[in-house]
């Protein structure tokens, strides 16, 4: 694989997490537990958005093939996506989309802090963008995990279920492939031990402050979604998703 | 029980100026309260300041007391520049 | 308009001579446009009517977010999806603008919310009809946004302060609302299919006459606009806003290169305005009854949103109370 593609890849992975969250946030819409709350997923779910719309404007210009953003994000199949499974994974109850976001944010954090050394220019320009809407996104999610992980003894109880059920989704982002490693050897992407460490510290810590039982860091996880193996979930979202594009192909919007 | 209590915000809208009144939010806590607020009255870059105060810390003057606490200020007309009376060669003061 | 047909609790507009000396001085205030305050003294009556007015606004913002909500999963283009979802944002922060506004009068934002989810309150009928293509997304920003900027404009100089300077913050913000519509609309009529097209006309016919309504009854069937025009909580009558509405919005309609759905419809020299066919005012009172296509399920999509974060709400309460104790505890 040349550079340039496995940059492709990677950038693509970026742009797809933010958008596949994004529009999970959306599904919310009209229903959070506040209108306070309403803003806020909103607010989160267009920084996503604009994040994913960035770094897919990006792989086009990578790809060259005259496509635009727009075409990748609504016309590719679920196999062709490279979000992680963590992001596609259902709304639930409060405490399991706060478990979701929690996880995506830290990872998130520490990923578009490094990048912000990227030798690729453009990736570093696109990260240090996120990172500040991120680090809030970080804060905020962080703390939702302590208020209902110490609330109240209902809160507390949805808030370990959420998290333990999520967990398995939880390490495929740490998981190095081929164009992890390629992105990392060229100063263009992460390492992936180093974020793990990271994340690793700063969830223990949330969890340990929020009352809440951290679960095996050495438990088995599920992956595939750096190879385009989703979870039944992802199909549903694109359909949705992409409904428009693809019952009125090439159409002006 | 499950009700957030009301926090008044006030937002600096440019370094340099007061912090102004601009409504209120409902949160569980301070905290909470200056993401609210964030959300909701700085997504135009209105702001680059934030206070919350909770509501009911708030003391206001009574609007019969008007008349006292208002109306003595009204003709200390010598605590304002123009009662001075100067001539014109040195009237920039 | 966002508010229709609101009680004023009275009957007939009393003259100065038989006002007590308070709501004599209440009224002179007003009628020499000085704004009226939370702590200033108002007659029970402009006090309730106006919580009544401004509940209803702010419910309309927050119900009207679910029409939209139901398309913001499907909008076709990142341009779109970001355009709506900020949008849709801005709606839930004006009726919090508006929430905060009543609640300067004494009025408690859950106890009006519970009002509403027990069918006790209105929001604007507008928000009981179904979203059923994309063009949709486009109609609503211009048609029942343009509606609501006509009686928000004139909103703006209400005599209650804090629903006016509401008011001005949610015509600023809501400017790009409408234009954001119709570039939907042109965008569909101009660079379009024919599918697309066939998309904007039928969305235009169904939102034509239910956005007329959201004015509200004839000035002839509204017994209360006359106290409320008095006390300026409203500035001009349903007729007067519904005409300039009307007359400001075929131009538009004509350069889009679309119809509405009235024979009746015609530019009448004499009176300078448009005339219009007769709304079907038992289709109004019927949604307002409860009876529209949408109304059940709005309602209990609002309901089960709030009842099923009661314990989320609850256990921030409950971590804040924790986390002021160990506060104390440590400054101790």
């Amino acid at each position: 694989m040349t550079n340039q593609e496995a940059l492709t890849d990677y950038v693509l992975r970026l742009g797809d997490s933010a958008l596949i969250l994004g529009q999970r946030l959306c599904e919310w819409c009209g229903r959070a537990p506040a209108v306070e709350e309403e803003m806020a997923l909103m607010n989160v779910g267009l920084d996503l958005i604009g994040q994913a719309r960035n770094w897919m404007e990006y792989a086009v210009e990578l790809q060259g093939q005259g496509q635009d953003a727009d075409q990748l994000a609504f016309t590719r199949d679920a196999h062709q996506y490279r979000n992680l499974l963590l992001v596609e994974q259902p709304n639930g109850n409060y405490a399991d989309t706060c478990a979701r976001q929690y996880f995506y944010d830290a990872w998130h954090y520490f990923t578009l802090k490094a990048l912000c050394d990227s030798s690729d220019a453009r990736v570093a320009e696109i990260a240090a963008k996120g990172l500040k809407e991120v680090t809030y996104h970080l804060r905020r999610s962080s703390e939702w995990i302590k208020r209902l992980g110490d609330g109240t003894e209902q809160s507390h109880a949805k808030m370990q279920a959420a998290i333990d059920e999520i967990w398995t989704y939880t390490g495929e982002a740490f998981i190095a492939d081929a164009v992890d490693e390629q992105m990392q050897a060229a100063g263009i992407g992460v390492d992936l031990a180093l974020i793990h460490e990271q994340w690793r510290a700063h969830v223990e810590a949330t969890l340990q402050e929020a009352t809440l039982t951290c679960p095996d860091m050495q438990a088995y996880m599920q992956q595939g979604s750096k190879q385009g193996i989703h979870t039944e979930r992802l199909g549903f979202i694109l359909a949705e998703m992409q409904f428009l594009q693809r019952a009125y192909p090439h159409s002006t919007w | 029980m499950s009700d957030w209590p009301l926090y008044e915000v006030f937002v600096r809208s440019k370094h340099g100026l007061n912090h102004k009144h601009v409504g209120s939010v409902h949160a569980a806590d301070a905290q909470m309260a200056i993401e609210n607020a964030r959300d909701l009255y700085t997504r135009r870059n209105e702001g680059v300041s934030l206070w919350v105060v909770p509501s009911n810390a708030i003391t206001a003057s009574a609007p019969d007391e008007k008349e006292p606490l208002f109306d003595p200020s009204q003709d200390k007309v010598y605590r304002h520049p123009t009662f001075y009376k100067l001539p014109a060669e040195v009237d920039n003061m | 308009m966002y508010a229709q047909l609101v009680d004023t609790g009275t009957t007939g507009v009393k003259s100065l001579q038989e006002m007590s000396a308070e709501e004599r001085a209440f009224q002179e205030k007003i009628d020499a446009e000085i704004k009226i305050e939370a702590k200033n003294w108002m007659p029970e009556a402009y006090r309730r009517t106006l919580i009544r007015q401004i509940s209803q606004h702010a419910h309309s913002e927050i119900v009207g977010m679910l029409p939209e909500g139901n398309w913001v999963t499907r909008a076709p283009t990142f341009k779109r999806k970001l355009q709506l979802m900020a949008k849709i944002q801005d709606e839930a922060g004006h009726g919090l603008y508006l929430y905060s506004a009543m609640e300067t009068l004494g009025a408690d934002r859950d106890d009006e919310i519970e009002r509403l989810h027990r069918g006790e309150v209105k929001y604007s009928s507008i928000f009981n009809y179904p979203t059923l293509n994309w063009a949709d997304m486009g109609t609503i920003g211009w048609l029942v946004d343009g509606a609501a900027i006509v009686n928000q404009v004139a909103l703006q100089r209400t005599s209650y302060g804090p629903y006016s300077r509401a008011m001005i913050r949610i015509c600023k913000e809501e400017s790009f609302h409408q234009r954001q519509g119709y570039e939907i609309l042109l965008t569909m009529m101009r660079e379009g299919t024919d599918e697309q097209k066939a998309m904007v006309q039928d969305s235009i016919n169904r939102f034509w006459w239910p956005s007329l309504m959201m004015f509200g009854p004839h000035d002839s069937d509204s017994p209360h606009t006359g106290q409320s025009m008095a006390w300026k909580i409203k500035r001009h009558t349903n007729d007067e806003l519904r005409q300039r509405f009307i007359d400001q919005t075929i131009p538009q309609l004509e350069f889009l290169g679309c119809t509405v759905p009235d024979p009746d419809l015609k530019w009448n020299e004499a009176r300078g305005h448009y005339d219009f066919g007769e709304i079907q005012w038992e289709e109004f009172y019927q949604v307002l009854k409860g009876n529209g296509p949408c109304n059940r399920e709005r309602l209990r999509t609002r309901k089960n949103a709030l009842d099923e974060g009661a314990w989320v709400r609850e256990a921030a309460m409950v971590y804040a109370k924790k986390q002021q104790q160990k506060q104390q505890q440590n400054a101790a």
